[in-house]
């Protein structure tokens, strides 16, 4: 490793900005890195914590500012010139060939060659190498798709090092994790640490930004908030720097009493876990949240009682009348909406306007005789939703993928509420949208709630969970762990459930 | 709309060179009813795939259809001496019974449109010559009645010399019933939604499956009803060449009309002026003397050009919109100056 320069940190971002169509994504944003450190980076969904990342390893370029390694200005104008300049970023998706061998990942692209063929035998030799740095004892030969996530990252970590990284980026790597393979994550940061590399930790996860961070930069807004030296990082105030202003605030919850049972789930079977029964209910009126680690299947859930999936087994009950959905119609019919985890995939029709959007799902219950369309209703609709939620559009006839995430996402809250649904279900609700429209779909949550609306949302933000949940589901590995009510929830609480089975077995 | 003005741009242009070019030839009252008549022909059937490719689908046994429609409607009628309403019910609900199978293949056991459409295209033609023992049918000199409904004339009031073909109006009715249905009914949209994204359309409660199978049906028996036609207006259907190619033509027309093969977007108008496009093209290629040898290569180059130029003005307009909103966010955004 070279010798930093005596007053120089590793890596320094300088008045960085990055825009993109319709939203400042950083606004000259500042981030130091020194030699042998793990800085935390945090902030909520949409702060710019990945865009930052984005530009740091050679994926996006920067409007303005610098980007200086060891006090020296750089250009990263791509992912090979990131990676020359030793810096490697972990995906939160993994970027893994999993048809192919843990060696032949580790080497992808870059690959030893012996007259013009890949020379196996050494490929296979210095993986081995790089397996030991984070001690993932596998056969380099092993197809990366039999190895569990955790231990999919592992490889992901060794790939990193084999590229002599001296900066490993991490971004959220512990989203689908269970805890010990966390644990074991954990150990092999500090172990790289000692023996001096660097590492930018990106998480949601206060406790563990607490537990392994030397100093934490937070963002807000695509701003810097502030930076939080070793001995002030704790739980509070991190949350306070993070969300910018009282987290009561932030988080609008009217107090209201929840009503008769509105949904009633027993003993429901999703496909894709078949080993857990799950069972529940949903009052009038109550904001119940579903936590747990990514892949634990609450989106599976939402799905089944959606119509998308179809259960196994079980019962599910509306306004006490037993309900058997196939399809997502039978569901809007029963009262269900879903508003779902991917907008862009599932939610919304880009190329389509903002009245096309929201009138889709009603089309069916407004038609005119011989199935003409009632456009006269949908205009309506249209323009009493793009009031009453607010949403920024220059007229109902803006085709949505032009609008911003947060208006985007509200396109999507439009199409069920002009159905007026007893039951909403919310997968992630707020990812990737700016602080403000964040707040406004709080705001929503609570007003619909309030309105006698039984709320059920999916979240992998603890501090969303926590602010806005009358009571909290937790889910791990498909099957409910738990259930928590809000004046029992705490952070410490619902994470010990989220990984509950492990916990249990180990 | 903008895309309709560019393609009825384009049929002006095309006719007008023509026109210029081979002024005695190509405005003959006997040319142009001809002209007439296939573009109505090609055109019923263009609308058909149209359909189907809004859905992000293909058919491409649409020329196979026809030539086992046209095969066995003669071989029904003069062989096996059904009465003419039977015939005609029973081919299309042939035709039907294709479509649906095609649309049950792609949705239910989800295999690819262009697979499903292309064993179609093998099937049906080796069927119309096993049927017919690969030997060349026709109605004869009987069914006259029948036969007018593709080579009938309606003389029209202040034109003396121009014949309106029957089989035009035939195309005006399906045009206008299509588009009617495309646009105005909740199916149409349906269709041009779940073409777009059929995930989202489906998390919208709409029966995703079921439009596919609809839309695979009305090109199926808008190609029966094709074969009938053109069966009717040749009078001589050979098995193993009846209607060839005629899927390609189909779907080119509906491309250059406005179609777009990745789904969700099109418009019937378009797609009918698209195959008038075509028509005219080959009609000019016969009468300005241009080897017939290069009949494919000019037309394939055309409908390339066609779609480049609509691309490239996609383009255009897309990057004066990123450059407004650019400008915009600068005003907007005093704080973050570059």
């Amino acid at each position: 490793m070279n010798e930093p320069n005596e007053n120089a940190p590793l890596l320094e971002v300088r008045g960085v900005t990055k825009r993109f169509p319709g939203v400042v994504a950083l606004d000259r944003v500042d981030l130091k890195l020194n030699c042998g450190e793990v800085l935390a980076v945090i902030g909520e969904n949409g702060a710019g914590k990945s865009t930052l990342m984005k530009l740091l390893a050679g994926i996006e370029r920067p409007d303005a500012g610098q980007i200086l390694l060891e006090g020296k200005p750089v250009e990263i104008d791509s992912v090979q010139t990131a990676l020359s300049a030793g810096i490697s970023l972990i995906h939160q998706e993994l970027n893994l060939a999993d048809n192919l061998t843990v060696a032949a990942n580790i080497f992808l692209g870059r690959e030893p060659r012996r007259c013009g063929l890949i020379d196996r035998k050494r490929i296979e030799r210095e993986a081995q190498a790089h397996l030991d740095k984070v001690g993932l004892r596998v056969s380099p030969r092993t197809i990366v798709s039999t190895l569990s996530i955790g231990r999919q990252q592992m490889v992901e970590i060794a790939k990193a090092l084999s590229t002599d990284a001296r900066i490993l980026i991490m971004d959220e790597p512990t989203s689908s994790l269970s805890q010990q393979e966390a644990d074991a994550l954990f150990r092999v940061i500090c172990d790289l640490r000692a023996h001096g590399v660097s590492i930018i930790y990106i998480s949601h996860r206060l406790g563990e930004v607490h537990r392994l961070a030397d100093r934490v930069t937070v963002l807000r807004d695509g701003r810097n908030a502030s930076d939080l030296p070793r001995e002030r990082i704790n739980h509070d105030a991190m949350v306070k720097l993070m969300v910018g202003r009282d987290v009561s605030q932030f988080y609008h919850r009217t107090p209201h009493e929840p009503g008769e049972t509105v949904l009633e789930v027993s003993r429901l079977v999703v496909p894709d876990n078949p080993r857990h029964a799950i069972s529940f209910s949903l009052r009038r009126g109550e904001i119940v949240g579903i936590a747990g680690l990514v892949g634990a299947g609450r989106t599976e859930l939402l799905e089944v009682l959606f119509g998308v999936r179809r259960p196994l087994a079980g019962r599910v009950k509306i306004g006490g009348k037993p309900v058997f959905m196939s399809n997502p119609l039978d569901a809007i019919r029963a009262g269900v909406a879903l508003v779902p985890e991917d907008r862009k995939l599932q939610g919304l029709i880009l190329e389509m306007t903002v009245r096309e959007n929201i009138g889709l799902p009603g089309l069916w219950r407004h038609r005119l005789a011989a199935g003409f369309q009632n456009k006269q209703r949908e205009r309506r609709d249209a323009a009493e939703m793009i009031d009453k939620l607010a949403i920024k559009t220059p007229g109902a006839e803006q085709v949505v993928q032009f609008l911003s995430g947060g208006n985007q996402q509200k396109v999507v809250l439009g199409k069920w509420l002009a159905l007026a649904p007893r039951v909403l279900l919310l997968d992630e609700p707020t990812r990737g949208i700016d602080v403000g429209a964040k707040q406004e779909i709080y705001h929503l949550m609570d007003r619909l709630a309030a309105s006698g609306v039984a709320v059920l949302f999916v979240s992998s933000e603890m501090e969303e969970i926590l602010g806005m949940a009358d009571r909290v589901l937790v889910m791990h590995e498909g099957a409910l762990t738990g259930e928590l009510p809000r004046d029992e929830m705490t952070e410490e609480d619902v994470m010990q459930l989220a990984t509950r089975h492990v916990a249990a077995a180990g | 709309m903008k895309k309709i003005l560019g393609i009825a741009g384009l049929f002006v242009a095309v006719f007008v060179l023509t026109a210029v070019l081979a002024p005695r030839s190509f405005l003959q009252p006997y040319n142009l009813e001809n002209l007439t008549e296939r573009t109505a022909l090609f055109g019923i059937i263009s609308i058909g795939v149209a359909f189907v490719i809004i859905t992000g689908g293909i058919d491409l046994s649409i020329g196979s259809v026809i030539g086992l429609v046209g095969t066995l409607l003669p071989l029904l009628l003069t062989k096996y001496g059904v009465s003419v309403p039977v015939a005609l019910i029973a081919v299309m609900l042939l035709s039907l019974a294709i479509g649906l199978a095609h649309g049950l293949l792609i949705t239910k056991l989800r295999l690819q449109p262009f697979v499903v459409t292309l064993c179609g295209l093998l099937v049906y033609r080796g069927l119309a010559r096993w049927i017919t023992g690969d030997q060349t049918q026709g109605f004869g000199n009987q069914y006259d009645g029948l036969r007018w409904i593709a080579t009938g004339k309606i003389p029209l009031p202040f034109l003396d010399e121009f014949d309106l073909p029957f089989t035009f109006v035939i195309l005006a009715a399906v045009t206008v019933v299509a588009a009617v249905f495309l646009n105005k009914t909740i199916y149409g949209r349906y269709l041009l939604a779940l073409g777009r994204n059929e995930q989202a359309a489906r998390y919208s409660g709409i029966n995703t499956d079921r439009c596919v199978i609809l839309a695979y049906c009305i090109c199926s028996v808008l190609a029966g009803v094709g074969g009938v036609l053109f069966a009717l207006n040749l009078n001589s259907v050979q098995p193993s060449g009846h209607g060839n190619f005629y899927e390609l033509y189909a779907i080119a027309a509906a491309v250059l009309g406005g179609c777009s093969l990745r789904g969700g977007e099109g418009s019937i108008l378009g797609v009918v002026i698209g195959q008038a496009v075509m028509r005219v093209l080959y009609n000019s290629i016969t009468l300005l003397g241009i080897p017939t040898a290069l009949e494919f290569a000019i037309i394939g180059a055309v409908i390339l050009a066609g779609v480049i130029a609509d691309e490239v003005v996609k383009r255009l307009a897309s990057r004066r919109r990123a450059a407004i909103q650019a400008r915009d966010l600068a005003r907007g955004q005093p704080a973050s100056k570059t």
